[in-house]
């Protein structure tokens, strides 16, 4: 019988035909863990007197959660992952590095890898056709010392996308589209395979994009079968040797299938306090927006940063409006600032963050005040998000958001390109 | 395994967000301070009103979000006995019986705020003592009975050293 990319790569990793449904033990190739939940893994770890890290050469610590520390807590936290990569030599990404789904792609994950991840978006690196899931502390903790997990293979969703965006649409805006449809757990349990002649063409920052908000419509792991794209963008990291081709089975077996015209999408927020709760930009226009935030492992990426730069040339920030902006990873950082990127941004009145998950983490940089309103290119706008639960975040793609930004309302990207 | 306790009512898409806002972030290694923050942007007064051995009927999608394991931690450590909800995020699903902390998928629409129940994880069954009234849930997948059955995932490998699981 025919396989899903899921149920491909797990059986490649527990030694048996793994079908939707079973319940397997699987190696592990790749772990991470960030500083909001690598302290309590390591705790967990010392509990029992295994502080040890099966691979180290593919654990992977990052301090990436609000950096530098803000406060004498956090820094406490770091020196503790900083100590533990020591003893065990695992790998320390640190302050400045980059956002941990940014740089695990950049630099240590391949196609074919089963990926745990103690973050949520940990889905992300799905997009070079790894099983890339996120789990608790105590999960990736046992990962990282026994190198292996269990999981539940899961059933799948095919979501076929066909044709060509419209102007000012992007992969953001399919995403929110996608979620908006299936529900914020429509998809609880299951994995999200994105295929069609859309997604085929599109580059590996769109499908990092859509992966890495698989998630927030429940699915334990977004995919896309890696092709000649993975291949090039492996090869411009330096990694081009660990390409791999895999791609479900013609015959596979899928729970649901999705059937999208790119066409039809049109630019797209979530409105707050859910994900779930989209409606095209259109018909939010003008609502008064307080900050700007473009950044995170969701959006902040060169292409992201691209489009901002080329709807915010020789323009300005509202000046109700602050604008803030994060590069994902150093690279990220190194290469805007190569291409004037960053100077065209910083003219603009932007403020150009340090490489990391930026005011999305709810506690430095950008906390916003009672009853304002953020529109951010990040994944979540639940209540309390960015720090306070009394504002109000918005969810949408870097066009949108630059074009808000030099309004100060919420702007159809459209009117601006 | 029997609880008893009386119920505290919240919606649906409660997210490990309402359970451990972000703005504590710094008192995830401190988790009993952390605990009295419980459920504090689903009701900035939880943790003060509830009792130890209460528990929670939700919505669904309970537990969205963040993997934040600390969500149910905090929960075990305020005291919450066991979870019931129409549905749950996967990843707080998962960390729960991790950590301990049962959640049991059922009907929750016939349970109101200050019912009392008897769960009975063996026999999948729910009594709402103040209706009258049962209910039945699904027994947990073999796998995570058993992790419960040890006390966590933690005490599982430490017991076997490994998964022992099949």
């Amino acid at each position: 019988m025919g396989k899903t990319i899921a149920e491909k790569i797990i059986s490649e990793h527990c030694g048996k035909e793994a079908q939707a449904g079973d319940f397997v033990v699987a190696r592990v190739d790749v772990c991470l863990v960030q500083n909001g939940t690598g302290p309590l893994a390591i705790r967990q770890l010392q509990k029992i007197g295994l502080e040890k890290a099966h691979n180290p050469q593919r654990t992977v610590l990052f301090i990436d959660h609000a950096v530098p520390s803000p406060r004498k807590e956090l820094s406490n936290d770091h020196t503790l992952l900083r100590e533990f990569a020591r003893k065990t030599k695992a790998f320390l990404s640190d302050v400045g590095d980059g956002i941990c789904h940014q740089v695990i792609v950049e630099s240590f994950v391949n196609p074919g890898d089963i990926l745990i991840g103690a973050d949520s978006h940990s889905c992300t690196a799905g997009a070079l056709g790894a099983f890339a899931t996120g789990m608790g502390s105590t999960d990736v903790a046992i990962g990282i010392a026994l190198g292996k997990t269990w999981l539940r293979v899961p059933e799948t969703f095919r979501i076929n996308v066909e044709g060509d965006f419209q102007k000012g649409v992007y992969p953001k805006d399919l995403m929110l589209h996608i979620i908006g449809l299936i529900g914020a757990d429509g998809a609880t349990y299951k994995a999200l395979e994105f295929d069609g002649e859309t997604i085929r063409k599109m580059s590996i920052s769109g499908r990092l994009t859509l992966c890495n908000m698989a998630v927030e419509a429940g699915a334990k792991a977004g995919l896309v079968a890696s092709d000649e794209v993975t291949r090039s963008f492996l090869e411009d990291q330096g990694r081009g040797d660990k390409f791999r081709e895999i791609k479900p089975d013609p015959d596979a077996t899928y729970e649901r299938v999705i059937n999208i015209k790119a066409s039809e999408i049109e630019p797209t927020v979530s409105l707050p306090h859910t994900v779930d709760n989209t409606t095209p930009v259109e018909k939010v226009k003008g609502v008064k927006i307080d900050q700007v935030f473009i950044g995170t492992c969701t959006n902040g990426r060169m292409e992201d940063l691209r489009i901002a730069a080329r709807i915010l040339k020789d323009n300005h920030r509202h000046p109700r409006c602050r604008l803030v902006i994060g590069p994902a990873s150093r690279n990220i950082y190194l290469e805007a600032m190569k291409e004037g990127i960053l100077e065209i941004l910083v003219k603009a009145g932007a403020v150009i963050l340090p490489p990391g998950c930026g005011p999305c983490v709810g506690i430095h940089e950008g906390v916003l005040a009672d009853g304002e309103r953020c529109l951010s290119t990040q994944n979540r706008n639940f209540l309390g998000r960015m720090g306070n639960p009394k504002a109000f975040i918005y969810l949408a793609s870097p066009a949108t958001a630059a074009a808000t930004a030099i309004k100060g309302e919420i702007t159809d990207p459209r009117e601006v390109l | 395994m029997i609880f008893r306790g009386k119920v505290w009512k919240f919606g649906d898409n409660i997210s490990t967000d309402h359970i451990a806002p972000g703005r504590y972030f710094h008192l995830r290694s401190n988790l009993p301070e952390l605990a009295k923050h419980v459920l504090e942007d689903a009701d900035p007064e939880f943790a003060r009103k509830m009792s130890k051995g209460d528990m929670l009927a939700a919505g669904k999608n309970f537990g969205l979000g963040s993997s934040r394991e600390h969500a149910p931690t905090i929960m075990k450590i305020a005291g919450i006995s066991c979870v019931l909800a129409k549905s749950f995020a996967r990843i707080f699903y998962r960390n729960a019986i991790n950590v301990g902390l049962p959640v049991i998928q059922c009907d929750t629409d016939r349970i109101d705020e200050g019912d009392k129940l008897e769960i009975d994880l063996e026999k999948g069954k729910v009594v709402n003592k103040t209706k009258g009234i049962e209910l039945n849930f699904s027994p947990f997948p073999p796998v995570m009975r058993k992790i419960l059955d040890d006390g966590g995932l933690l005490s599982h490998i430490q017991k076997y050293k490994d998964f022992q699981l099949e």
